[in-house]
């Protein structure tokens, strides 16, 4: 897997949450020290830190993209070209569950909710995911595609948030940028296998990057809320990470002799309310249970 | 072990030589049956009887098939987990059942098969696995019954192993049974919080035991009367117990739980049998059993499908990583 290098150049993450407030009890997590959302749940429920409504809007959105990609990749346990990659899709899966609990659990506090009731009891239109992380798995190329776009654009964002005005943020994304370095590694070196191996692999990888393409601009658009809390140190304008998005797949993709894909980007609309048709699929398979047992616990 | 390496025995040898492969043969055969009375370990460099190789890389690897196969039921619920908790716990206990499987399947290797042989083996048909997978896993608090009763039977049976005579077996069950135990614990929590939840959620659990409990007894494989290789186990300290001794100390087990959870078993014959002192439970339909080994269960057909599919789906994967390990070399070269 990559190795501690891997990380220089891209700032010093180690120490975490460099810029947030000290005394904000979610950066007394010390590094290395996993931060749960059961601990984020538990200082939203107890008033120790409470998002304001942008920022919950947020949260919304980076809990969103993780939650739905998790939903994706959990499909393939069991079901991976070999079982070291039941394994490392699994764990992927599950890095992005954790991110999304946490996310989520410090939204739910700006109205008084919690993980599960925006996880399972809010309707498509309320979900605020783009659509890259929407798309189905396809083949494994497809899948490889998808999460190589993700994992560098998350890294970037939550290498920047790291050091975000908003603790509880700046917290979670010191976690999730440590996992999501592992998920660059794992998708770059399949791009270089799949790119180098056979003709087959070649060509689904050559489809797999075109079809997943359309979906790249979305990630990177800001809108009146980001700049708004971008502003203010709170979040990280998604364009602004494009440029080292652009410089660090590119060289991947360099080395794998492949070219960026030269197709047209589709609009998005995802941080609108505006979502791909497989959402709602996602959801209602994902919501079924819950929502026969409204009020439920388990 | 001292002796090695005198497995093969090379075609054209004189009387004389003949007479002293028979002899390092013999003293290597020695040597085992020492291991064996001292109760100490086998490793993989070591001489052991072709039956013993046998017998473990059966056992070894319809092991690894039950994980493997074992991760479907459960990673039928995975999408539809009703709090991302539990989504979270149960993604990660399947992937558990993975890395059991690999482990597995290395300790296997050692003893001279290669994985694919195996997958290739248990794709045709050819090799067992657990056969409570070929049960459906049809609601929520299945997650709950498989965790604490097939789980649970599954630690009982595997508890033991971790001192079996073949090292490499041993200490794979060692981390395996770890993990088995977390799973187990899960299992107990899902169908505690149900027995606690809504008079539907309760309904489910007793629902899910119900259907589960018979199999999970019957997972310990035929009574001791009826189970021919056991006895062969046992002597080669492979075995520590008996089909039926390993079963009865699970209903033990299960009796005392089951009333923690708030449910019951659908077993009205349990008892302790003070003179024996072991539990016994009602009679189980050994007929079903033999049925579902036979490959006429609910789920054969599918799950052995699905592995099929995951397979020849992913050739083109493998295939492609082993041409650019190659190619690699071949710079590096």
């Amino acid at each position: 897997m990559s190795s501690p290098d891997s990380i220089t150049g891209h700032g010093d993450i180690s120490t975490g949450v460099a810029g947030g407030d000290s005394n904000a009890s979610a950066t007394r997590i010390t590094p290395g020290n996993a931060l749960r959302p059961e601990d984020i749940a538990l200082e939203v429920r107890t008033g120790l830190s409470k998002p304001t409504g942008d920022v919950a809007e947020y949260a919304l959105r980076l809990g969103d993209d993780a939650l739905i990609l998790a939903q994706r990749l959990g499909h393939w346990i069991s079901r991976a070209p070999e079982l070291e990659e039941d394994v490392a899709l699994g764990n992927i899966a599950l890095d992005q569950l954790g991110h999304a609990r946490s996310f989520l659990s410090y939204a739910a506090g700006a109205w008084g909710k919690s993980e599960d009731d925006l996880a399972y009891f809010r309707r498509e239109h309320e979900f605020r995911s783009a659509h890259l992380f929407e798309q189905p798995n396809g083949d494994f190329a497809v899948t490889i595609a998808r999460q190589f776009l993700v994992s560098y654009y998350q890294y970037e964002l939550y290498r920047r948030l790291t050091e975000s005005t908003d603790s509880t943020l700046a917290a979670i994304a010191a976690k999730a940028v440590k996992e999501v370095d592992y998920h660059r590694d794992h998708s770059a070196q399949w791009i270089l296998r799949l790119a180098g191996g056979t003709d087959e692999s070649r060509r689904r990888m050559i489809h797999g990057l075109r079809l997943m393409w359309p979906y790249v601009n979305e990630i990177f658009d800001d809108d009146e809320l980001v700049i708004r809390l971008a502003q203010s140190g709170i979040a990280v304008a998604p364009s602004s990470v494009r440029n080292d998005f652009d410089q660090l797949t590119g060289q991947i993709l360099a080395e794998a002799q492949l070219e960026v894909p030269n197709v047209p980007a589709a609009p998005g609309g995802g941080r609108r309310g505006q979502h791909s048709e497989h959402l709602g699929y996602i959801l209602a398979e994902m919501q079924v249970l819950a929502r026969e047992h409204p009020g439920a616990s388990w | 072990m001292a002796t090695q390496n005198v497995q093969s025995v090379p075609a054209e040898l004189s009387p004389e030589e003949l007479e002293s492969a028979a002899q390092l043969v013999a003293e290597a055969q020695a040597d085992f049956d020492r291991v064996m009375a001292e109760d100490s370990r086998v490793e993989p460099r070591d001489w052991m009887p072709e039956a013993y190789r046998k017998t473990l890389l059966r056992q070894i690897s319809q092991h690894a098939h039950s994980e493997i196969i074992g991760m479907q039921p459960e990673a039928n619920w995975i999408s539809r987990a009703p709090s991302l908790k539990r989504k979270a716990i149960l993604m990660a206990k399947v992937q558990d059942e993975a890395g059991h499987g690999l482990y597995l399947y290395s300790a296997a290797e050692t003893l001279g098969q290669t994985r694919d042989k195996m997958m290739a083996d248990l794709i045709a048909g050819k090799a067992r696995y657990s056969s409570i997978f070929n049960y459906p896993a049809l609601t929520w608090a299945d997650m709950g019954a498989i965790g604490w009763l097939v789980d649970g039977a599954a630690i009982c049976n595997q508890v033991p192993l971790c001192r079996a005579s073949y090292g490499p077996y041993g200490r794979a069950m060692v981390r395996v049974c770890k993990e088995e135990s977390f799973h187990q614990r899960q299992g107990f929590e899902i169908l505690l919080e149900l027995s606690n939840g809504t008079p539907e959620q309760k309904a489910m659990a007793q629902d899910a035991v119900n259907r589960w409990y018979a199999p999970s007894l019957m997972m310990f494989g035929p009574p001791d009367d009826d189970s021919p290789n056991s006895k062969q186990s046992m002597a080669w300290n492979i075995k520590r117990f008996s089909n039926d001794e390993l079963r009865s100390r699970f209903v033990g087990m299960m009796v005392e739980q089951v009333k923690v959870l708030g449910l019951t078993l659908p077993d009205d014959q349990i008892r302790f049998n003070e003179d024996a002192k072991k539990w016994e439970h009602g009679p189980l339909d050994w007929n079903e059993f033999q049925e579902v080994l036979a490959g006429r269960g609910p789920c054969n057909a599918q799950r052995l499908e699905r592995r099929r599919q995951a397979h020849d789906d992913g050739a083109w994967v493998r295939e492609a990583a082993s041409a650019y390990a190659a190619k690699q070399k071949e710079q590096a070269a």
